[in-house]
């Protein structure tokens, strides 16, 4: 089975230690893993921000970059929602795109959905002692339907623990470009996410888009809590946490 | 009501700072989105009656035209006058004039948003008809010479003290806390009012084609009686509320009042067909019925079209982010939140509301509990779409994007930059890897978060790097 690792633009930049990690579950499972290396961006910033011409550029520069693949992953649930949920709108007046679109969009999967429902993995690599809790992102969970698939994992890392937060499904006030256009409101949102966070008294919340990671993390850090970590859930499954990188 | 959309950023700033507002806004989250999950849970099939319900507004839309000659014809043949008004000063004057004909001096009202996107109550009072706001939450923002921040609630804004500390200084009363007693005051100060009214103005949640009849939902009796009692009844509605069939209303209500309040069913809802009928006991002696447009056809013929579906029960908001945090004000019109962030562009023009649709973080939770499937992240994306189109984003912002793009569309190029940047953003993050100050505007990311640093190093670098091993 030939798998298309799309790392995505951010973990590409900010966390290679999650691409690393994705590469590690897909090949410790028996998968022939192809990195694209002129992969970049799936487009969805200015898809979000209404500019659909260089939306639609890089759609269809990410069409061609897969060709060879039986399936594409992604470690996003808000990436792999872009080419999902969004291609078929995005190129619907590209005629010519649309075979190709369809072929793409039957072929990507988020990669804990991946995991769990094609290539049902019993075991995982990683361990993990302590107490985690688990934050939905939202493309993740209302494009993609993620939702069990990481906990099913998560039950399988030894040491680990899960505890639910009161309300894991609201958003964090992330939001891509939101997030720097409405710094103050993203921020107070973010507060609610990191006080449910906290009250669970777990060492870390583990989630599924880096963009998430960023906003929570880089919040904690300002209210003052260098306690508590906040992870990829790529990373705990491999058992790569403690690396650098 | 004024238009101060463009104020979005500041009013918005200024909700952050208020901590009433906060403590207010905490109550709409426990109350609506912990109660919308029980009621909604009643039901074993509300994703069908939900599809059911996208369908038959939709079905309504198509037909609009042939739906409301049959509802003229239905309601004048039971002895109401409808009458059609293209804009929404069209709609005031013919109310004033209605108002006029029948020697009207004071007017009772309940709630409805037309009402507010006219202005009626102003512009009746400046033609010399004195308008009582009747629904609770209604009658607080008329006292206290506030707008509405929630289309359902709308004094959601304001604390139970705040209100008792209004009632207090309006009503001239000894100070009361308790929920029940403010009611019951309010009550007592509005009874008078619905006793000497010659007319009773109300909206419509819907128009019913098949038998010409007007509908709307409320729990407080205050519609009851403004539909009632007076001699007079205008129903105010929006050509969008049509529905072919009572049966057609009955199911929606079952979604509308679970989505809106959590309730199984509102306290009361008041059919009314025409006006008294020889033998009845009550009723007013004529019910006038004006349909308004403004905007609404224009926004039936564009993309936005699905939003016509709403059925105004307010959940979008309940469930939005930003809105629980800012409240409904900042967005600066009739409509607040996700359906405001696209109604108010809509209708009032995408140039008028430039940072509504952007004020949003696209999680799609108001989509997802839309008890009509009205597509509401997609929705702003297409107007943010015609602002880029229109040159109307801020300079920096398109630059940015287009450098976006034309970099990553170039993958020899996009390498190079991200090998700086990673490595920049490695050093600006220290020796514990967070940035405290990002420069131009990204520093809006850092004025209240860190940025963590990026690890050093991209992951196609060290990919490359591994496979030559």
């Amino acid at each position: 089975m030939r798998v298309g690792l799309f790392v995505t633009c951010l973990v590409d930049l900010m966390r290679p230690r999650i691409g690393f990690a994705a590469l590690e579950l897909l090949e410790s499972a028996g998968c022939e893993v192809v990195v694209p290396a002129s992969q970049t961006c799936c487009g969805q910033p200015g898809y979000n921000s209404g500019d659909r011409a260089s939306a639609q550029a890089l759609a269809r520069k990410v069409l061609g970059e897969f060709k060879d693949c039986d399936y594409v992953v992604i470690p996003s649930g808000s990436c792999s929602g872009m080419i999902k949920a969004h291609y078929p709108e995005l190129l619907s007046d590209v005629p010519q795109a649309r075979a190709d679109v369809e072929w793409l969009i039957a072929r990507t999967w988020e990669l804990t959905d991946f995991l769990v429902n094609v290539l049902r993995i019993e075991q995982v690599p990683g361990t993990f002692q302590g107490t985690v809790t688990y934050h939905d992102s939202c493309s993740g969970l209302r494009e993609m339907g993620v939702k069990s698939q990481p906990r099913a994992l998560l039950a399988k890392v030894p040491g680990l623990v899960l505890e639910e937060m009161s309300t894991p499904e609201q958003c964090c006030g992330f939001g891509g470009t939101f997030s720097v256009k409405f710094g103050d409101i993203s921020a107070r949102i973010c507060d609610q996410k990191c006080d449910d966070v906290q009250s669970t008294g777990t060492d870390a919340v583990v989630l599924g888009d880096l963009g998430c990671m960023l906003n929570i993390e880089g919040r904690m850090r300002r209210r003052g809590d260098v306690r508590t970590r906040v992870l990829h859930v790529a990373e705990v499954l491999a058992g790569t946490t403690g690396e650098e990188g | 009501m004024e238009l101060r959309a463009r104020s979005f950023r500041q009013r918005a700033a200024e909700s952050l700072a208020n901590p009433h507002l906060r403590k207010a806004l905490s109550n709409l989250r426990s109350r609506m989105v912990v109660g919308r999950v029980a009621s909604v849970g009643e039901l074993d099939n509300f994703e069908d009656i939900r599809e059911a319900a996208r369908q038959v507004r939709d079905n309504a839309l198509e037909h609009l035209d042939f739906l409301l000659e049959e509802f003229e014809r239905n309601a004048s043949a039971r002895g109401a006058r409808v009458h059609w008004a293209e804009t929404s000063e069209d709609m005031n004057r013919i109310v004033l004039e209605i108002a006029r004909a029948a020697g009207v001096r004071k007017a009772i009202k309940s709630k409805s948003m037309l009402g507010e996107e006219s202005g009626l109550n102003k512009y009746l009072q400046a033609g010399g008809v004195e308008v009582r706001e009747t629904d609770l939450g209604e009658y607080i923002i008329e006292q206290s010479g506030d707008t509405p921040s929630h289309i359902i609630a709308p004094a959601i804004h304001r604390t139970k003290d705040e209100v008792a500390d209004l009632f207090e200084q309006r009503h001239g009363r000894a100070r009361k806390t308790d929920i029940s007693e403010l009611t019951r005051e309010a009550r007592e100060m509005l009874r008078p009012h619905f006793l000497t009214a010659d007319m009773g103005i109300t909206g419509a949640n819907f128009l019913v084609a098949e038998t010409g009849t007007t509908m709307i939902v409320t729990n407080e009796g205050n519609g009851r009686m403004s539909t009632t009692m007076p001699r007079v009844h205008v129903a105010i509605a929006g050509i969008e509320k049509v529905l072919p069939t009572l049966e057609d209303v009955s199911f929606i209500l079952r979604l509308l009042t679970r989505s809106a309040t959590a309730q199984s069913i509102s306290n009361y809802l008041s059919f009314t067909t025409g006006p008294k009928q020889a033998g009845d006991t009550d009723g007013p002696e004529e019910f006038h019925i004006v349909i308004v447009d403004s905007g609404r056809t224009r926004v039936l013929g564009s993309e936005l079209r699905e939003a016509l579906r709403c059925i105004r029960c307010g959940a979008c908001m309940n469930h939005c982010p930003v809105y629980q945090n800012v409240g409904g004000h900042p967005y600066g019109w009739v409509y607040p939140g996700p359906i405001g962030s696209v109604l108010t562009p809509a209708y009032a023009g995408v140039e008028n509301a430039l940072d509504l649709p952007h004020a949003a973080t696209m999680c799609n939770q108001c989509g997802v509990v839309c008890p009509v499937k009205i597509p509401l992240p997609d929705l702003m994306r297409k107007l943010r779409e015609r602002q880029f189109e229109r040159d109307l984003r801020p300079w920096s912002e398109r630059t940015g994007l287009k450098l976006w793009a034309w970099a990553a569309t170039r993958p020899a190029v996009y390498a190079a930059l991200t090998r700086i940047a990673a490595r920049v953003g490695r050093a600006m993050g220290g020796r514990d890897g967070a940035i405290r100050s990002l420069p131009g505007g990204a520093g809006a990311w850092t004025a209240q978060r860190d940025m963590p640093a990026p690890a050093g190093r991209t992951f196609r670098e060290l990919y490359a790097a591994r496979k030559r091993g």
